[in-house]
């Protein structure tokens, strides 16, 4: 299993970033011809124009950023769980958040509520699970995921007690959010910054990252310090997994198989598979929320229902194929 | 208890520069039981040290408080006089390494990326590994015969192969200090035998030290300078291979009756197979 150049590998991504960047902005409800698309990018005053950057741009931006968020943290969950299968939500920061922007939508607070909420909810969860996880002992990453798991069955049991006595009117804005959506998605730049921030230190430190998947005690006697390195992996990861749900709610599979296609592309040595993840999370993402607009128009579906559908089956080949695949000689 | 063996190798300890691990006054438990008390030894450059006990006596977690991994409970580890817990953990990396008991590869690399990971204590944080370190990475592998699967991946390989990965990695890390935790487990005869003359040149040869978990005393009695042995109950004698290896000493080590059998090689043992004796199979040739 000889892997491709590394920098052939993030030229093509990028390549297949900036495509899905065009599809997306220029297919809708009032298609642009390659011609048309070229002169609303160069006149934003136009009416076309306004369409793409007031509404398109936007919207793929979001797109991107969050799909990027999502699989950068399902390349950090994995490491820390040390399981190629751990996913950014396994240990209950996208429950955290959808119920406390459930319960501002019950409360029937404005929109623009819905991500401050959103992002509180995360942390209180990231911090539920931290504070009981951590003990007085050392780390143990059976117990994270013990406790994230079952924080995350106790967020559900609440998420749906918020449904069930809700109000029926702000039950599909509920839903919505439940499953992840990018309607009304906007990007605050601050989420900008954390992702190129989370993707610096991740970057910095992507060797470490190698050593640590071997195990904890082979990346102690690999000269780590192993406990601060575990716990700024789950800060990071839980602050791009907060982050990317409070833009666009809980949008599954991005975080899970992107890593999982990434590794079998490019292997598992992170200084190359980070940065690949990322781009191709972000391309991933614009591409399913240009299908979840189009494909029943005028109605919209949330994303999370097509990276679910496309996600599961995928997923599913990629393990049988795993399995099937003959041993090299 | 024997006191601390004087060391007569043919190298010089401190000719190539190498710490040695100073162990004094360890105590070691698990729970309720003692592992040992009042270990005194010296892993000094040159020796190569045996340690055999029976099932769960131990042996893996004296290691894991050699490899400074656990803080003892009593006495201590220092290494150049410094204690463990004092020293840096990629210092420390630098100059001691342990092959561990199990090898789990759950990470779909290859082989050749894993054993580079033996250079990350010698690398800065921005650092690429450079044409050497592959190279020696690549010398490694041939070494313990995985050249060829340099580029497969590390889930397919069998547990024997596994093994001798990670030992490949110990190998790449190239510390003064090498702990062993049982490190022909899963290896043939003929790997075996290479693991262990691989050892005993750094050892003898390059005047390094180490000290591997054995569970097969005629490998302890080829390749060891030294033995130490752990019967339990914190009680454990250190000395010279060819004075601590008897089959007295092992029939009260293993609780089982042992046979010693001369061979051309020098003295080796095995248990006696039938109860009456040691007749069981007389003929004991080794290759």
């Amino acid at each position: 299993m000889r892997h491709p150049r590394p920098w052939i590998v993030l030229l093509l991504l990028t390549a297949l970033c900036l495509v899905c960047g065009v599809l997306a902005t220029a297919v809708g409800s009032v298609a642009l011809s390659p011609t048309d698309w070229w002169t609303a990018l160069t006149q934003p005053a136009s009416s076309e124009g306004e369409l793409l950057w007031r509404l398109r741009i936007p919207r793929a931006a979001a797109a991107f950023v969050v799909g990027a968020m999502l699989a950068v943290s399902g390349c950090l969950m994995q490491v820390l769980l040390r399981n190629p299968l751990a996913d950014p939500y396994i240990l209950g920061v996208s429950g955290g958040s959808a119920l406390f922007a459930l319960l501002g939508f019950s409360l029937g607070l404005a929109t623009f509520w819905m991500p401050i909420l959103a992002l509180v909810g995360a942390l209180v969860a990231v911090l539920i699970v931290f504070g009981l996880a951590r003990g007085d002992g050392p780390w143990s990453g059976t117990r994270l995921l013990l406790t994230g798991v079952v924080t995350a069955a106790g967020w559900g049991a609440l998420i749906s007690l918020v449904l069930a006595t809700g109000p029926d009117n702000s039950l599909r804005g509920m839903l919505f959010w439940l499953m992840g959506d990018l309607s009304y998605a906007r990007l605050p730049a601050w989420t900008l910054v954390v992702l190129l921030l989370c993707l610096g230190v991740v970057l910095a430190n992507a060797r470490r990252l190698n050593v640590l998947s071997m195990g904890e005690t082979t990346a102690r006697l690999l000269g780590e310090s192993t406990q601060h390195l575990l716990w700024g992996i789950y800060f990071l990861s839980s602050l791009l997994t907060a982050t990317a749900v409070s833009v666009a709610g809980s949008i599954g599979f991005v975080g899970l198989i992107v890593p999982h296609l990434m590794r079998l592309l490019v292997g598992s040595d992170h200084r190359v598979l980070v940065p690949s993840a990322a781009l191709f999370g972000g391309a991933f993402l614009v591409l399913s929320d240009t299908l979840a607009r189009t494909v029943i128009a005028p109605q919209q579906l949330p994303v999370g229902v097509i990276t679910a559908l496309l996600g599961v089956p995928l997923f599913l080949v990629l393990l049988n194929r795993a399995r099937l695949r003959p041993q090299a000689p | 208890m024997t006191p601390r063996p004087e060391r007569q190798s043919p190298s010089g300890t401190d000719a190539n520069g190498v710490q040695s691990l100073e162990v004094e006054g360890l105590g070691v438990r698990i729970g309720s039981t003692t592992v040992v008390e009042g270990l005194d030894l010296v892993l000094e450059g040159g020796a190569y040290w045996g340690m055999l006990g029976p099932n769960g006596v131990g042996k893996t977690t004296l290691l894991r408080h050699l490899a400074g991994l656990v803080r003892p409970a009593a006495g201590q580890v220092s290494l150049g006089g410094r204690p463990l817990d004092h020293w840096p953990r990629r210092q420390l990396a630098q100059r001691l390494g342990m092959l561990q008991q199990h090898t789990a590869y759950v990470f779909d690399a290859s082989v050749r990326d894993v054993a580079l990971t033996g250079r990350h204590p010698h690398l800065g944080a921005w650092q690429r590994e450079s044409a050497e370190d592959r190279a020696l990475a690549d010398a490694a592998l041939g070494r313990v015969d995985l050249g060829a699967l340099a580029d497969r991946s590390v889930t397919s390989l069998s547990g024997g192969e596994a093994r001798r990965l990670a030992f490949a990695t110990l190998l790449v890390q190239d510390p003064d200090i090498l702990l062993l935790d049982e490190p022909t487990n899963h290896l043939d005869f003929r790997h075996q035998v290479r693991l262990m003359r691989t050892i005993g040149d750094r050892i003898y040869r390059d005047g390094h030290s180490g000290l591997a978990a054995l569970h097969d005393v005629n490998l302890a009695a080829t390749y060891c300078s030294h033995v130490l042995m752990l019967f339990g109950d914190g009680a454990w004698e250190a000395g010279k291979a060819t004075e601590l290896l008897t089959s007295e000493r092992l029939e009260r080590l293993y609780q089982c009756p042992v046979t010693a059998v001369d061979t051309a090689e020098g003295r080796r043992f095995h248990p006696a197979f039938s109860s009456s004796g040691g007749d069981g199979s007389s003929s004991s040739t080794r290759a």
